[in-house]
């Protein structure tokens, strides 16, 4: 029986806690008496049998018919599925949007539709490799579709394959793929590791334009989304749901099939980071020892290189079909019994290891705009009813936030980070004055069509993303960043922890609260 | 006189290519610099005056002499043994100051002028530079017969003083030669850069390097070229300080210069040039990797302006070949014509730019001549070590 998550008050004999730092991490000893850690809900049990889960969902949707009801000769049927940001780390195969896919397609065949089209629902993010294609689909479904250009990516820059299907009462224009918009039937496959993710978020921003998303993705909707795993209280998903509508009156139908993942994120011998330090063994302790002595002697790119290959041994613990809004609502419920850990009231300051990844950097280098995403965006915001650090508070982060780009990947990030930080870190300046010229820079536009680069626009999404949090703390510290990079940031540079805790005193005073968010797992903070 | 001078000496020549590698202050001590007793020069003839070096500057192209850098280019159009200096501010006899324009022009070496009211660095053949009553020298500070500002006392004709007013100090004096020979840059990218401006552009010129001469080409885009976007790649923070006073648009690091012309002019990258770029680009450093760096980030038919002394490069020139990019040397100064068609010599325009800018505060550190090898050491390294310009102190001497 999975034990739920769990919140430690820290005394003297609680031994150091594990931060992420990057492609590293350390132990560090928190203030007895007023600290806490919140642990993550251990895995829960998975579907034992996930293709007969599958199956039985197409089969038995919610407030839909039967997938084979939908589907007959002659139709247009367009399969859109969650790209490369899901999962992290990506999971071992077969990756559950193969099993999906595969179940899909043999009920189109049998149903005689020969027009299928297979799109990654990439939104702005950079395209996928060919091995990551081949990861997330399987090979059979790569070499079948893709030689005949039936498998390809979203691209929100092609203005001969983008439809308008419609306005919401609030003026944003609903605009997506075009194949999409004019199929008789869209199914979209959703690997659902945050609350954030899935429902009408999946086509309206994983197939649409960069038009349709900046309606949603701008500082004044992200500041007042609170929080992104909270959707009821979240101006993004509000907006979001509005183009549902749209959608659902003047768009094809659409058959969303959504899954939830467990907790269970690395594997062999890397699960000693899942575990509660004063739980760990000898073994893990060794484990630990060894891992980061080895790590401190491994060159960056080494020890990137290693992180990236982890395969997760994440398992499906629901599937459900159907009807959009319905079928999110359960994976909703689905993802909370998995992430949800009760918290007591909001703390002075918020601790949080950044780990190497991030959903804007698979395969590829952490960099520090990056680094203010997942610590102020993410990270902050998983919580549900209030923020678990205070308004005015100090998060801090651990970080090497070194000043390094991945060119191919976050082209238009190094210019964003030479120029615009430069100049701004407001969210709402650097919109009105920099945002369009990223966004229909014609070099970005070209490698984010034909390369791998991530859209002009998103590292400005990136920035937005964190607005909330941005807006929320009162200070901001990162350990073990390069201080020059970090102060780039408009955050404090801090050598150690101890540093951290001193520097924070100006901000909330000599003997304040601390609470550490041991993630990943992923969890979702409910704060009474 | 106590002076410092350069003699033709192949083992300190070498010793000093070889010390310089590993240190500035070794190259000064044990290579072709010496600080030793030599005469005074004659005054050549009527029309001669003697200077008394009040403050003498310490440049590019002397660092490549005492560190024995300098193109073999050089060994017929100087004359052995010479005193160094060129940036001069010092006083006539009767008290006078004056600031040198050290170009050996037809004037000095008793040719007619190429044109009447020509200066000293006007013309198209060079002849007169090694010829002539005077042994062959291209400029004071490298000639044997004239002497240089690194001495108490040398020898000037008419033609290359420039009174000053008592209310320029001569901290700023000493900066206007260098100031003259960055205007003289800024200015050649003008007729590249005339049309866009015509068609309603605003043209972009790219500055790779901010020590005295880039900055110096910033002041005078800014001044005279005042449309123009300027970005400059400056390694060291308080260049790029001085840059963007100066009136850059933006001051980067220079491996950053790339991208910084990408987002202005909007362009692609391929491979490693930009596929359009600046509209002209002066390279303040000339060595092989900063033209090559300059040619990447120029537009086809754009130009390339040559202001830091560029010596041996090796340069892959298919780029040029395909973007028919002009490479166009910038040695010093003479007689300008500015974008309204009015004409004026550079040095009017760099005593008027220093003012303007207050170029004093260029001057970074003065020395006696007796502390040769610390200033030495000083101006080879005076970016890294926060600093500009450096210059001799001969005010007590004169």
């Amino acid at each position: 029986m999975p034990r739920p998550g769990f919140v430690l008050d820290v005394d003297r004999s609680t031994p150091p806690t594990l931060f992420w730092r990057g492609e590293r991490f350390s132990l560090e000893r928190l203030p007895a008496d007023r600290s806490r850690i919140i642990y993550p809900p251990e895995p829960l049990a998975p579907l034992e049998n996930l293709d007969g889960a599958i199956r039985h969902a197409l089969l038995n949707p919610h407030d839909s018919d039967p997938l084979p009801a939908l589907l007959f000769p002659g139709m247009r049927l367009t399969i859109a599925f969650d790209d490369v940001s899901l999962s992290l780390p990506k999971m071992r195969r077969p990756d559950s949007r193969q099993r999906m896919i595969e179940a899909v397609l043999d009920l189109a065949a049998e149903a005689g539709v020969d027009d299928v089209h297979i799109i990654a629902a990439l939104g702005l993010h950079r395209r996928m490799h060919e091995y990551e294609l081949r990861h997330v689909l399987g090979d059979r479904v790569y070499d079948a579709f893709h030689p005949r250009g039936m498998l390809y990516q979203h691209d929100a820059e092609d203005p001969d394959n983008l439809a308008v299907v419609g306005t919401t009462p609030h003026g944003e224009v609903l605009e997506i793929n075009k194949r999409a918009a004019e199929s008789d039937l869209v199914v979209y496959l959703n690997v659902n590791q945050s609350a954030m993710d899935g429902g009408w978020k999946s086509i309206t921003t994983g197939l649409a334009s960069y038009r349709c998303l900046s309606h949603h993705h701008n500082p004044e909707t992200l500041q007042n989304t609170r929080s992104l795993v909270d959707r009821h209280k979240s101006d993004l998903h509000k907006s979001v749901w509005r183009m549902g509508e749209v959608l659902k009156a003047d768009g094809p139908k659409i058959f969303q099939i959504e899954t939830t993942l467990n907790t269970d994120t690395f594997p062999t011998p890397f699960d000693f980071l899942s575990k509660r330090e004063w739980e760990w063994n000898a073994k893990d302790r060794a484990t630990y020892l060894a891992t980061a002595k080895a790590l401190d002697r491994t060159p960056t790119r080494m020890a990137r290189k290693i992180f990236h290959g982890i395969e997760a041994p994440y398992r499906t613990t629901s599937v459900q079909a159907g009807d959009t809004d319905a079928v999110h609502e359960i994976t909703l419920q689905h993802v909370f019994d998995q992430q949800v850990v009760e918290v007591e009231g909001q703390t002075d300051i918020l601790t949080m290891g950044i780990p190497f990844i991030s959903p804007y950097n698979p395969e590829s280098i952490m960099n520090p705009i990056l680094v203010m995403c997942m610590g102020l965006g993410y990270l902050f915001n998983m919580y549900r009813n209030k923020p678990l650090v205070r308004e005015g508070g100090v998060v801090i982060m651990t970080h090497p936030t070194y000043r390094d780009f991945h060119p191919v990947h976050h082209p238009s990030y190094i210019d964003f980070f030479d120029e615009v930080l430069a100049d701004t870190n407001d969210p709402a300046v650097m919109s009105s004055k920099w945002e369009q010229r990223y966004a229909e820079d014609e070099w970005y536009r070209h490698l984010y069509r034909t390369g791998n680069a991530y859209h002009g626009v998103h590292p400005f999404y990136a920035w937005y993303w964190g607005a909330h949090g941005q807006q929320h703390a009162g200070k901001v510290i990162i350990v073990g960043g390069d201080p020059a990079t970090v102060r780039r940031l408009g955050f404090t540079p801090a050598s150690t922890m101890d540093d951290a805790f001193e520097l924070a005193t100006d901000t909330v005073g000599r003997s304040p609260s601390i609470t550490h968010l041991h993630v990943p797992a992923m969890l979702v903070a409910d704060v009474k | 006189m106590k002076a410092l001078q350069i003699r033709r000496s192949a083992a300190r020549l070498g010793i000093a290519r070889v010390a310089s590698a590993l240190n500035p202050a070794t190259a000064a001590k044990w290579g072709p610099l010496e600080y030793r007793t030599v005469d005074e020069p004659e005054l050549p003839g009527e029309s001669w005056h003697r200077v008394h070096t009040r403050l003498a500057g310490i440049c590019g192209s002397d660092l490549s002499l005492v560190e024995g850098h300098a193109s073999t280019y050089f060994e017929d159009w100087v004359s052995f043994p010479f005193v160094p200096g060129h940036e001069v501010v010092g006083t006539l006899d009767d008290g006078t100051r004056v600031v040198l324009e050290p170009v050996l022009g037809h004037e000095a070496r008793g040719f007619a002028p190429p044109f009447d009211g020509a200066a000293p660095g006007d013309g198209d053949d060079y002849a007169h530079l090694a010829t002539g009553h005077l042994e062959p020298g291209i400029q004071t500070g490298f000639c044997c017969s004239t002497g240089g500002g690194w001495a108490p006392s040398f020898v000037a004709h008419d033609s290359q003083l420039h009174r000053i007013a008592d209310d320029v100090p001569d901290e700023r004096a000493v900066l206007v030669e260098p100031i003259a020979g960055g205007i003289h840059a800024a200015l050649l990218t003008w007729p590249t850069i005339e049309r866009n401006l015509a068609d309603g552009e605003r043209p972009v010129v790219a500055v790779l390097g901010a020590g005295t001469m880039g900055l110096a080409a910033v002041a005078g885009l800014r001044r005279y070229l005042p449309d123009v976007h300027i970005i400059v790649g400056a390694r060291y923070r308080h260049q790029q300080e001085y840059a963007r006073a100066f009136g850059a648009d933006a001051a980067v690091a220079p491996d950053e210069l790339p991208r910084a012309v990408r987002r202005v002019v909007g362009c692609h990258v391929v491979g490693d040039h930009l596929s359009s770029g600046a509209h002209a680009t002066i390279d303040a450093v000339g060595t092989s990797s900063t033209v090559a760096a300059c040619m990447r980030i120029t537009r086809p038919r754009g130009r390339v302006v040559l202001l830091g002394m560029p010596a041996d490069v090796t340069l892959d020139l298919t780029g040029l070949w395909h973007r028919e990019t002009e490479l166009k040397g910038a040695y010093t100064y003479g007689t300008e014509t500015l974008p309204d068609g009015t004409r004026a010599r550079t040095f009017q325009l760099a005593l008027d730019t220093a003012a303007a800018i207050g170029a004093e505060r260029l001057l970074s550190a003065t020395y006696r001549l007796t502390d040769h090898v610390d200033a030495v050491a000083h101006a080879a390294s005076a970016g890294r070590r926060g600093a500009v310009k450096i210059a001799f102190d001969l005010r007590e001497d004169s």
